[in-house]
């Protein structure tokens, strides 16, 4: 098994091959410079799309994952790449979504023959494929080592692209997240050379068969877990999230907030799951879904009270990144962590969401650009000025609400199946209901733009049609995500969506979200009267819940609260089973 | 005293004066070289951990070395792309200051 581990496998240089090409792209582009760049870089992205389908046609082949070993140095001296399913499928996800986000950002990054090229257009192609790169490198990584450098390169990357329009609110939003990541990164460091002190390698698998818990593993654990939920931006440590995915261009939010944040995610299940299975325990993953339940709870609600929709699809963001960490104590078996059902449904999360979160954000982006502005409040007339535009955003939003037959959906069945297998009925409750928060902003906005204008609407500008078709088509594949899990035997878990208890389900929740967006929002839902005592007492938790979020996102709160997390999972890692 | 120790207490006073500056300096440049002082200290750990895990016959374990230089070259593209990200703020600024943004900025208009 073990030497097995360390031999390359038919199709493994494909993995190098994933790794460089947005790179050398990167590098062709930036030679050739100008109007070429933009060409090299859509030219790369087919061609990625093409090698991740091959390297899933070999993975499911081969039905084992591949290898790939740098220059024959076997671990612990050299390094090997592997792709598992989970990352194939991370792969082939990125890949479809970067292609998608290239042909969208072509209306406002691509060089115009009349003007000169800027400075926007020419680093946003350079930093999407960088992201490309840095993406798939953590995907097929084997060693900690070479995943802190592919993390590093991933905020390095994301970065800049926070601030591309170079406003002092979007560089101050760039700084924040640079120090903070920094301080994330350094945290995984330093718990990275704490396991080579204490087990002399930091590969994956050679590390899965020595590990111990022993304290050397429990603080090095923590330490690394709290670095990355920094990185992911996890409630409560999102001190940088609505800032910066609020404010960087549509195709730049689309970018930072399907994929980036999913790199560090996919870091902490390596960890947990493949690097140090036998020193997790119960009780910290329990914290783990715990910070995921209150993300929801406080992005939504905060989601709710935004005024302007770009900020609303940020804290969107925050709540769904809740749901990725809700799987970890559904995973476990016996005292143990297992990859099996649960793993599945968290990947099947990640990628709904990436594709349905990048068309929300290009949706967004559209409306900003065709109205001239993002006021929820006065978005009257937008569904009729942008048709395509708002469908893809309820389409979107409909996929992250997990209806019928999106993968949102699929994932959610799955983890309520092993949340009643292993007894856990609270997070039965927080699945359930997380769907009703987010049919709150879905309701709250299109309940918006549905309105007749007050006045006829004037001066909404063109937006590109390709755009558009762009925004629609990830929206809709997020939705269709489920059809395509049918493969791995899940079949039986997809009902008609319009057999009456599904359908009662749907409205049932629709009915709560309206609910929700009536007694949450700052503006009155329908416009009317605003000052009644009753709804004084509904903005109540709102407003408390808004206290709480800029509290948490002062930066010594945030801080402290990282070092406390890490503390707290050293402490949770001592009450498991005794090894 | 031995040596091991000492490059162990060196690590952690400068991994405990790196956090305190990261979480209590306002400035920013302050709280980049906060990190610095912190991830020399995770440098020195290495360092020490290398010379302490050699094999017999060895002077050092070659593989902390190699990720050590790594990790050196990461941090310093870190603290370059940070600084040039100050420098940009202060220039469309004049101030490098994070503060600004902190309260609410979902009150801002655009």
């Amino acid at each position: 098994m073990m030497a097995d581990a360390w031999t390359a496998t038919a199709g493994g240089s494909l993995l190098a091959a994933i790794v460089l090409l947005p790179f050398v792209g990167m590098l062709f582009g930036l030679l050739l410079g100008g109007r070429w760049l933009y060409r090299v870089a859509l030219g790369t992205m087919p061609m990625g799309l093409f090698l991740t389908f091959a390297i899933a046609d070999r993975w499911a082949d081969a039905k084992a994952p591949l290898a790939y070993v740098l220059g024959n140095w076997v671990p612990p001296l050299g390094i090997a790449l592997r792709a598992d399913g989970a990352a194939v499928a991370m792969l082939v996800m990125v890949a479809g979504v970067v292609c998608a986000i290239g042909l969208f950002a072509r209306a406002d990054f691509a060089p115009k023959p009349e003007a000169s090229e800027t400075r926007s257009t020419f680093t946003y192609w350079l930093l999407l494929l960088a992201i490309w790169g840095a993406l798939n490198l953590v995907f097929v990584s084997g060693d900690l080592f070479t995943l802190y450098v592919a993390l590093e390169l991933l905020t390095f990357a994301g970065v800049p692209l926070v601030c591309l329009a170079g406003t002092a609110e979007t560089l101050r939003a760039a700084l924040r997240y640079m120090l903070f990541a920094l301080f994330g990164s350094v945290l995984y460091l330093l718990g990275a050379v704490l396991l080579y002190g204490g087990y002399g390698t930091l590969d994956i698998p050679l590390l899965a068969s020595t590990v111990r818990p022993d304290s050397i593993a429990r603080i090095a654990l923590a330490l690394m877990t709290a670095g990355l939920l920094a990185k992911t931006a996890l409630f409560p440590l999102h001190v940088w999230l609505p800032p910066a995915h609020g404010g960087a261009p549509a195709a730049a939010s689309a970018v930072l907030s399907a994929l980036v944040i999913k790199g560090s995610w996919f870091l902490v299940l390596r960890l947990w799951f493949d690097a140090m299975p036998a020193v997790v325990t119960l009780p910290a993953a329990q914290l783990l879904a715990g910070l995921g339940a209150s993300a929801i709870v406080v992005g939504s609600i905060v989601a709710l009270r935004q005024e302007r929709l770009k900020l609303l699809v940020a804290y969107s963001t925050m709540a769904q990144i809740g749901y990725l960490f809700l799987m970890f104590p559904l995973a476990f078996e016996g005292g143990q962590l297992v990859q099996g059902p649960a793993t599945h449904a968290g990947v099947l999360q990640a990628i709904s969401h990436a594709t349905a979160k990048a068309g929300m954000f290009m949706a967004a982006g559209l409306v900003y650009a065709g109205m001239g502005h993002d006021r929820i409040a006065d978005l009257a007339g937008a569904a009729r000025a942008l048709p395509i535009t708002m469908l893809a955003f309820a389409v979107s939003g409909l996929a992250l609400m997990g209806v019928i037959p999106s993968g949102a959906y699929l994932s959610k069945k799955i983890l309520l199946d092993a949340a009643e297998h292993s007894g856990q009925w609270w997070w039965t409750a927080v699945l359930q209901g997380g769907a009703v928060f987010t049919a709150g902003y879905l309701v709250l906005v299109l309940g918006s733009a549905l309105r007749r204008p007050a006045t006829p609407l004037s001066g909404v500008k063109p937006v590109s049609k390709l755009s558009q078709w762009m925004a629609l088509a990830l929206s809709v594949s997020s939705l269709l995500i489920a059809f395509a899990a049918i493969g791995m035997g899940n079949a039986e878990l997809i009902k008609n969506p319009i057999e009456p208890d599904e359908l009662a389900t749907t409205l049932a929740v629709l009915l709560g979200g309206a609910v929700l967006a009536m007694g949450l929002a700052r503006f009155p839902l329908p416009p009317g009267p605003t000052e009644s005592p009753l709804r004084r007492l509904a903005m109540a938790p709102g407003v408390v819940l808004e206290r709480l979020d800029n509290w948490v996102r002062r930066w010594t709160s945030a801080t402290l609260l990282l070092i406390l997390l890490a503390a707290v999972f050293v402490g949770l890692t001592r009450l498991g089973p005794a090894a | 005293m031995t040596i091991d120790n000492l490059f162990a207490l060196a690590a952690c006073a400068l991994i405990g004066i790196g956090i305190y500056g990261l979480i209590a300096q306002p400035h920013p440049l302050r709280k980049l070289i906060a990190f610095n002082i912190m991830g020399s200290g995770v440098f020195v750990l290495f360092g020490a951990l290398a010379k302490r895990g050699a094999s017999a016959g060895l002077a050092a374990d070659p593989v902390p070395q190699a990720l050590l230089i790594t990790a050196i070259v990461v941090a310093f593209a870190a603290t370059a792309v940070t600084v040039a990200l100050m420098l940009r703020l202060i220039e469309v600024s004049d101030s490098a200051s994070l503060s600004e943004s902190a309260p609410s900025p979902d009150r801002r208009d655009r």
